[in-house]
């Protein structure tokens, strides 16, 4: 007997068909993986389970919970099914607790809200709660509030009060998608204990096709609100039968060709960088406590080398990309382009010689400037704009495949992948030596950022690029660079060449990076 | 939270003694003789300069204004030019008008934003709310002084309800005293409940579109649960701001209003003043209306930080 | 682009006191600088259409010319606020936590503690009354309007990517502030400039009602409605029609500064769609 049957699931919004005749069990206990890609419809299906879809979105079919239509049942019965039957967790745990109330509170109020306890005693149990999620009292009473908490610590108070009243299905929509590898696996192996010791079935929405390999029994692969594939995931994986499937295991998994061409001769050097920050007075007299970003870092990377530098979020990698850039000041040590001191004044000669993708392709231009203009701004750094600067631009273009009218529209009408490109073109303008990508492939969906990273192959092997590759993702730092850093609290605690510190990490920090990262199953095909 | 207080306190003071220095400034470019002015063309040189001694106008630009910031310290206003009676005592008198009248119609316009701007963004597109929506429209174009005018044509001068003007003072009963600014406070008043109801609305509904609301839901409560217990605190935020910024209006339309209503409020006092060159008088007047919008935009950082745990950290 | 009907209704309303005021410049129906006094205190007819004041003069004619102080003051104070507090905004925004953005903030926490009836008052302490006064009240209060909005939306674009490009592209603060930053900020301007207009054209009355704005004989809305006060028992209507002047060209505005917001600012072009 299944948990939840959905059966013919099809939902609109006004008229745009959203979900298409979806049908699927959950089965108690298990864990039921949904993976796509962004707009696929995963997110919606959890919602439309919920009864929480936008306004005007309109369902058929059924979605049985025991004798209960979920999609037809009336809202206040709906209100008991949530929170009670089924828990919700969501993607971005920053913003998903009430900021002006303690997580005592929040959690508590699931079991006050189905009248399963009286205020004092719902107290006593989101205490057992939180000590169930991994949230000790003696660190995290039941009086903090949510912004002095963790991203991953917010997420294990979003669970608490998720399954505060045992629910029989826990939905987790993208649960750890805004969250670092290590947290994210610590995340996920509380899901699974729960799972394991509460006998709770688990939802589990994700574009990370690694994620669900690893824990779900089930698994649906979604394209476009359709269900193309579904089944016991090692089945699923093993035989591959829908073409999507493959398409999307193959972009996870993808490894440019491409073979090392590194020279012996050094473009960037950094040596003993120190970058530190004073953070805001804690007295009104005395000195303003610093936070050291980057400490003691010093690295090199050579003509036409690709060297990868990995880390989790607030590790320094950021602040150390902008004092490359010359767009900060070093507090002490020295960093080299071609020789020559870089720092925020340095000569526009020399910055022309070091360009830069950014992560997110919708906040990376202008809105109101053409493609042109936008790919042309780095001109600016020579004397005068070359006479042929349309001409250049349209090459700059066509190298990363787009066309030469492309430069004519506004940036809105391109899609992100589109945009990365001519992010790409933007950094090719000016012929630098060094790119540095700053989580360029970050923000796309696998299949595009397959697409990008054969670009970024094939640029580097045809204009001799050096790329200063930066990303919190292992498997892409992996798949392109031959030479990698890893860095921790501003510290750099490990290098060399990237296979051998992905097979062989020296560092515990490394390790327990590697074996965070979720990975796919073998391919047996 | 008592850091929090403290540093706002600091923030407090050091924005009075700004304001001080400004206003002092300003009335000291002021050219011509106050002095001579009051006593007239034919006064003899040494009466003048008596009169200046005994109005502390001599001395060097330091040494009066921080005569004039002590005195202020210690309650001494100086004494006014033309009334020849203490500063302190006049602007005191005025000001049981004026702030009492300021603090009723920022009563008044909170209690009626509040549930207008909660049904307007619970009933989001019906009638209701754009009928709201419309009539608050109205309100916010409407200037307070001629609502005012409007009302004495109406209550008072029509249908007799209210006097038209005058301020019987407090010393004859609370009531009758509270019923004769009744009036200017429903003036000033809806023009600026019209603005709160909107501002209301609009932060409730942008609470509403908030992950925390979603989360909320996914626990079971219902919609107006999850507006009541997670939305309210939230979205009195924004509108915690709007309020504290309409206190300095409701003062300054009070001042305006008492021209409508013959009240013998501070604004009567200062533009007299202002008439009669009694700079003195102008000079404190203005030092006090300045001291209560900043005082109140001290009360408002407080709040804020009742509402809001992530402020009270912060220095 | 669909022009929300807010936009289009408000529009209207402003262009007709634009208009009218823009005429009187050349012809009124009747002269207001003379009196006539054989026709005083007339009520509405068809040869007076808004009646006539204590003096015999023509109330319709002098609304004419009222507009055209009351929209010549609200957009020159909106002219001060602009012209000083955005550069002052963006200069605030491009040295984020640095003493000229602490200095400029803190100014402008200073000036809002003066309501530009104070400003006013002190002005006129200072140089007498005037309707170049009530310009200075409103323009100086407009100053920390301006700074604060253009900084806030400035800040939040110097954290975009796009800024950190140009950077990149050796471009300074400035340049950066003028070439990205405010081209993407005139709509927040735009908005805000009508909001401004229309507290000016309310400001401008008040202050002309007590006596610190224009003067005699400039015909202001304001000063007619403080004249009409004594009579209004005997001729509402002095009040009533400069009265629906002000609450009909500041609602003018209000509907179109919220029809400019629905298609300007991109916060709620992105809800809707």
């Amino acid at each position: 007997m299944s948990l939840i049957s959905v059966s013919h699931l099809s939902m609109a919004i006004h008229s745009l068909a959203i979900l298409k005749d979806l049908t699927f069990a959950i089965e108690p206990g298990k864990v039921f993986g949904v993976v796509g890609e962004s707009g696929s419809g995963k997110s919606m299906t959890a919602l439309a389970l919920m009864g929480l879809l936008p306004g005007g979105a309109r369902t058929s079919g059924s979605a049985m919970l025991g004798d209960t239509d979920l999609l037809s049942a009336p809202e206040d019965r709906m209100c008991r099914i949530r929170g009670n039957q089924i828990g919700m967790i969501f993607q971005e745990p920053m913003t998903a607790l009430n900021p002006v109330q303690t997580i005592g509170r929040q959690v508590a109020e699931t079991l006050v809200i189905h009248g399963a306890a009286n205020r004092a005693e719902a107290m006593t149990l989101a205490r057992e709660k939180l000590d169930r999620v991994g949230l000790p009292a003696d660190r995290f009473p039941l009086d903090k509030y949510p912004h002095e908490l963790s991203g991953g610590q917010r997420q294990r108070v979003c669970i608490a009060l998720a399954i505060a009243l045992r629910p029989k299905l826990l939905i987790a929509d993208e649960p750890t998608t805004a969250l670092d590898v290590t947290t994210q696996a610590q995340i996920l192996d509380l899901l699974k204990s729960l799972v394991a010791e509460d006998g709770m079935a688990l939802m589990l929405i994700t574009h990370d096709l690694a994620v669900v390999s690893d824990i779900a029994d089930q698994v649906a692969v979604m394209k476009s609100g359709e269900i193309v594939e579904q089944g016991n995931t090692d089945e699923v994986f093993r035989a591959m039968r829908h073409p999507y499937t493959r398409a999307l295991f193959a972009a996870s998994a993808h490894i440019p060709d491409r073979q090392a061409r590194a020279r012996d001769e050094p473009i960037l050097e950094v040596q003993n960088a120190v970058r530190r920050y004073a953070l805001p007075r804690r007295r009104l007299l005395g000195p303003a406590p610093t936070f050291t970003a980057v400490n003691d870092v010093s690295f090199t990377l050579h003509m036409g080398e690709n060297l990868g530098l990995v880390g989790e979020s607030g590790c320094g990698k950021s602040t150390l990309t902008r004092a490359i850039l010359g767009l900060e000041p070093l507090q002490s040590g020295q960093i080299r382009l071609f020789g020559e001191p870089v720092a925020p004044g340095m000569a526009n000669a020399l910055r022309s010689g070091v360009q830069v993708v950014f992560q997110d392709p919708y906040g990376s231009f202008n809105p109101r400037w053409k493609v042109a203009q936008l790919v042309a701004e780095p001109f600016y750094l020579m004397q005068a704009r070359p006479a042929d600067w349309r001409d250049r631009v349209a090459e700059a273009l066509v190298s990363v495949g787009m066309t030469a009218p492309d430069m004519d529209k506004y940036i809105h009408e391109f899609s992100g992948g589109q945009r990365q490109r001519i992010a790409i073109a933007r950094a090719l303008i000016l012929r630098p030596d060094l790119i540095v990508l700053d989580e360029a492939v970050s923000a796309l969906d696998v299949s595009i950022r397959a697409q990008i990273l054969d670009l970024l192959a094939d640029l580097s092997h045809r204009l001799n690029l050096s790329y200063l590759f930066i990303s919190h993702d292992l498997s892409v730092v992996r798949a392109i660079t031959d030479r990698v850093l890893v860095m921790q609290a501003g510290e750099i605690v490990e290098s060399g060449r990237t296979e051998e510190v992905f097979t062989n990490p020296a560092h515990p920090y490394t390790r327990a990076l590697i074996d965070a990262t979720p990975k796919l199953p073998d391919r047996r095909v | 939270m008592l850091r929090f207080a403290a540093s706002r306190l600091i923030s407090l003071s050091l924005s009075l003694l700004a304001a001080s220095v400004v206003i002092f400034a300003v009335i000291e470019v002021i050219p011509g003789d106050p002095a001579a002015f009051m006593l007239g063309l034919n006064a003899q040189e040494d009466t003048v300069a008596a009169l200046r001694e005994q109005l502390g106008l001599e001395g060097s630009v330091i040494n009066r204004y921080f005569g004039w910031v002590g005195g202020m310290l210690t309650g001494d206003f100086g004494t006014s030019y033309t009334y020849r009676v203490p500063v302190a005592d006049l602007i005191l008198a005025r000001m049981w008008i004026s702030l009492p009248l300021a603090l009723y119609a920022l009563i008044l316009s909170t209690l009626i934003a509040f549930p207008v701007g909660l049904i307007a963004a619970a009933r989001r597109g019906r009638p209701a709310d754009m009928g709201i929506m419309g009539v608050t429209q109205l309100g916010i174009a409407v200037p307070n002084f001629w609502f005012a005018m409007i009302l004495v044509v109406i209550f008072a001068i029509k249908l007799r309800w209210f006097s038209a003007g005058g301020f019987p003072g407090w010393d004859n009963g609370f009531w009758l005293g509270l019923k004769s600014l009744t009036l200017p406070a429903i003036a000033l008043a809806l023009p600026q409940a019209s603005i709160l109801a909107r501002v209301m609305r609009s932060s409730v509904l942008d609470t509403l579109d908030q992950d925390y609301i979603r989360t909320a839901r996914a626990k079971g409560l219902n919609r107006s649960q999850a507006i009541w217990r997670h939305g309210l605190r939230n979205a009195m935020i924004p509108v915690l701001t709007i309020i504290g910024m309409q206190f300095s209006f409701l003062l300054a339309g009070a001042i305006i209003i008492e021209n409508v209503f013959f009240l013998p409020g501070l604004g009567r006092l200062i533009f007299q003043g202002i008439t009669q060159r009694d700079l003195i008088v102008v000079e404190s007047g203005v030092m006090l209306l300045v001291f209560a919008v900043i005082t109140v935009t001290f009360l408002v950082d407080l709040a804020y930080a009742a509402v809001d745990p992530r402020l009270r950290r912060r220095g | 682009m669909k022009w929300p009907k807010t936009l289009i209704l408000g529009g209207l309303i402003f262009a007709t006191f634009l208009g009218a005021a823009l005429l009187s410049l050349v012809w009124t129906p009747y002269p207001v600088d003379t009196l006539a006094i054989a026709a005083k205190l007339k009520p509405p007819t068809s040869t007076f259409w808004f009646g006539t004041d204590h003096f015999g003069r023509d109330i319709f004619s002098m609304i004419m010319v009222g507009a055209r102080t009351s929209i010549a003051v609200a957009i020159v104070a909106v002219g001060i606020g602009i012209t000083l507090g955005v550069p002052l905004g963006l200069a605030a925004a491009a040295n984020r936590g640095g003493w000229l953005d602490e200095v400029i903030m803190r100014g402008n926490d200073l000036i809002f503690a003066f309501p530009s009836l104070v400003i006013a008052i002190l002005i006129t302490a200072v140089f007498g009354p005037s309707a170049l006064n009530a310009i200075i009240a409103i323009g100086i209060f407009n100053i920390p309007v301006f700074a604060r909005v253009s900084r806030g939306g400035a800040l939040s674009l110097w954290t975009l990517d796009y800024i950190l490009a140009a950077r990149v592209a050796g471009k300074g603060r400035l340049r950066i502030s003028t070439e990205h930053i405010l081209p993407n900020i005139a709509n927040l301007l735009i908005v805000q400039g009508t909001i401004q207009f229309s507290l000016g054209i309310i400001a401008e009355a008040a202050l002309s009602y007590v006596g610190l704005g224009a003067q005699p004989p400039t015909p202001s809305w304001g000063r007619m409605l403080a004249d009409s006060q004594t009579m209004i028992s005997f001729a509402p209507h002095l009040a009533l029609f400069p009265g629906f002047a002000i609450v009909l060209t500041v609602l003018g505005l209000n509907l179109m500064g919220d029809g400019l917001r629905d298609i300007l600012d991109p916060r709620i072009r992105r809800a809707r769609g």
